[in-house]
């Protein structure tokens, strides 16, 4: 992978949103780089900023009470200090976006082909007959049946997994050169994530867009990712390549967060696995390290502010947050020989 | 859909029956509204009021009064029992007036009520809204007399812009004169629902502006106007068409009383309220009827039209 002009550059991306108890500081100084055609997963737990930080991509999360900070450039453009009109410009043509749950992501009044003909639209000036056609095509390219007649049917015509398809086919209809999937497989069945996550492979290998994934799910990540960043309470704790993170995880949370993952191939513990405790409160977040109120290897160092920084030497390209020596957490990440994890009752590994 | 529209229209046969038998009923029991008493007028002796009892039927058996008085509504020949003109004729002349009111109010307070309502919440928290909320909560809490009284006497009577009251056909004073003796009583009557559609609209759109198909909308790059015409307020409008129609059936069926009565247009609701007041059966009848047979009609035509704003509704 070249290094040279990323598609995408975050750089210490902040994100405060003012509410009624106090300013809660959902992203928090959150830096990372997207190569073309490069498949990136954001991962972490419910609450970890890790939604925040792609709908802000989108600018979706601008509103009179929240506030940004640091920048997120695609090629020249800055996301975060664009105007509105810039932003709609590149929404949908040059960012596209699949969200959670696509039984509410599509306009129940409207017809499925409409829907998809008014973004090609937004941006291209075609005739409605072309527009028509192209998503007939397109609609046949994410698998959907009989696309010719079912490109004016109503959303509430569809089950999940076929309303997810037509999110991606609208989502590759101008061509985008990153799409942002946010949780695209959590609301569906098992099987339909199998091929909702063949259709993004397929375009990211026909049409080399970029991808960033977020995710909980580390089955998906596994599957499909180059690139991991693992996110906890508002930051990025770890990030580095797909076999770094399974294989040579450093931070404390990532262990539990692989950890927390059952296992067909390992003996069935007797309580799923899970990290003791819950995340901070976004509004009062622990000094220094986040984690720390919840991870057993705590100590001195921990409550100074940990920065991302390439903490193994001969990996320069995998960074993370913990203060330990890195011959320490390999040491203390092993649970039984070879099997990185949590340490916890009942956990018979 | 065929089959929607029998069913509906045999319900409304049940619905329009029950409404004529209670308000028969209804005039039987009330003291004093012995119909022979009452057409007999002051003075008279009982054998007059005995005569005028047999000669209307009116000591026949309820039930056989019913049939009869049902009757003489369909063939036309409904006559008050108090002023003994023919009700059905008066129904008639009072009609156009009440449906010229209700058309003209019923749009007036849709498109005004739907702007102000889609202005405050895209302005939600924001002065403009707090203003346009109290402008629209002073609108709801204005009696209707008050306000028609006020616009009549000082716009009317007073500056001379507008007639003081009363009402002109097309063939007495043209389109003109039509417009001029309705503007006054539409925007009194508008004012009302004015503000209880502003803020029906604005917290409908409040509801819809956060849903998730909205984001997609924005996630497309379409223009924020497009996205509030096309994504928000065509779904936040499905509630409004219900209210709009059980409010427009009521004007349009005589319920717009206060209105006409105010600026005297004569229509059915004023004839109504006359009616009621002279305990005169007749015209209480065939008007409840009136008024029930829009109602029911235009529910079925709100179910219809729901049907279309909203392809996940099918009739059955």
């Amino acid at each position: 992978m070249t290094q040279s002009q990323p598609l995408l550059d975050v750089q210490h991306l902040k994100v405060d949103f003012r509410t009624e108890d106090g300013v809660v500081h959902a992203v928090d100084d959150v830096s990372f780089q997207v190569q073309p055609g490069e498949v990136l997963a954001v991962v972490g737990e419910s609450g970890s900023g890790k939604s925040v930080t792609a709908m802000t991509l989108m600018g979706l999360t601008r509103s009179p009470n929240a506030k940004f900070g640091g920048s997120a450039k695609l090629r020249d453009l800055d996301l975060v200090g664009a105007t509105d009109e810039q932003l709609r410009k590149v929404r949908g043509k040059e960012i596209a976006m699949i969200f959670q749950d696509p039984m509410t992501s599509l306009n129940p009044v409207h017809r499925i082909g409409a829907q998809i003909v008014e973004q090609i639209q937004a941006h291209e000036d075609v005739s409605d007959a072309e527009a028509r056609d192209r998503v007939v095509k397109l609609l046949e390219r994410v698998g959907i049946p009989r696309a010719a007649e079912r490109v004016d049917s109503y959303p509430h015509e569809f089950s999940g997994g076929m309303r997810q398809r037509v999110m991606i086919a609208m989502a590759m209809s101008n061509d985008p050169s990153l799409l942002i999937a946010d949780e695209p497989t959590t609301a569906l069945d098992v099987t339909i994530q199998a091929q909702i996550l063949h259709e993004m492979r397929d375009l990211r290998e026909r049409s080399n867009t970029a991808i960033i994934l977020v995710t909980h799910d580390l089955g998906v990540v596994a599957d499909i990712a180059d690139r991991i960043a693992v996110m906890y309470s508002g930051r990025i704790v770890e990030t580095g390549t797909l076999d770094e993170i399974f294989y040579d995880p450093q931070h404390p949370y990532t262990w539990g967060l692989l950890g927390s993952i059952t296992r067909i191939d390992r003996e069935r513990p007797k309580r799923l696995p899970s990290i003791p405790g819950s995340p901070p409160s976004l509004l009062a977040a622990p000094e220094g390290c986040h984690f720390r109120p919840r991870c057993r290897h705590e100590f001195g160092d921990c409550v100074k502010y940990p920065q991302l920084e390439g903490r193994i030497p001969e990996s320069p390209g995998h960074d993370d947050r913990c203060w330990l020596p890195v011959e320490e957490k390999r040491k203390r990440r092993e649970i039984a020989p070879g099997q990185i994890g949590l340490e916890m009752e009942g956990a018979t590994a | 859909m065929v089959t929607f529209v029998i069913r509906r229209l045999v319900a409304m046969v049940f619905v329009l029956f029950m409404v004529s038998v209670l308000t028969f009923l209804i005039f039987n029991v009330i003291p004093n509204s012995d119909p022979a008493v009452q057409m007999a007028g002051k003075n008279v002796t009982p054998q007059v009021v005995e005569q005028i009892r047999k000669e209307w039927g009116f000591d026949q058996n309820i039930v056989v009064q019913y049939g009869k008085t049902m009757q003489k509504v369909f063939t036309g020949e409904l006559i008050s029992y108090n002023n003994r003109v023919n009700v059905v004729e008066e129904i008639k002349r009072g009609a156009p007036r009440t449906f010229s009111l209700a058309i003209g109010a019923a749009l007036t307070w849709l498109v005004i009520g739907v702007a102000l309502g889609l202005f405050t919440a895209v302005r939600a928290g924001k002065w403009s809204d707090s203003l346009v909320t109290v402008l629209a909560l002073i609108g709801i809490s204005m009696p209707v007399f008050w306000l028609g009284a006020l616009a009549s006497y000082y716009l009317g009577y007073k500056a001379g812009i507008f007639p003081n009251g009363g009402y002109e056909t097309f063939s007495e004073g043209g389109i003109g004169g039509w417009v001029q003796h309705l503007i006054l009583p539409w925007v009194v009557l508008a004012t009302l629902f004015i503000g209880v559609y502003s803020r029906v609209v604005r917290s409908s759109v409040l509801d819809t502006i956060n849903d998730d198909y909205v984001r997609t909308a924005r996630a497309k790059g379409l223009s924020e106007r497009r996205v509030l015409v096309k994504h928000v307020l065509r779904n936040s409008l499905i509630p409004v068409v219900t209210l709009w129609g059980l409010d427009f059936s009521l004007a349009i069926g005589g319920g717009a009383i206060l209105t006409e009565t105010v600026f005297d247009l004569q229509g059915i609701g004023q004839y109504l309220a006359e009616s009621i007041r002279r305990l005169d059966v007749p015209p209480v009848l065939a008007i409840t009827l009136f008024g029930a047979f829009f109602i029911v009609i235009f529910n079925t035509l709100i179910d219809i039209v729901y049907a279309f704003l909203d392809p996940r509704i099918r009739l059955q």
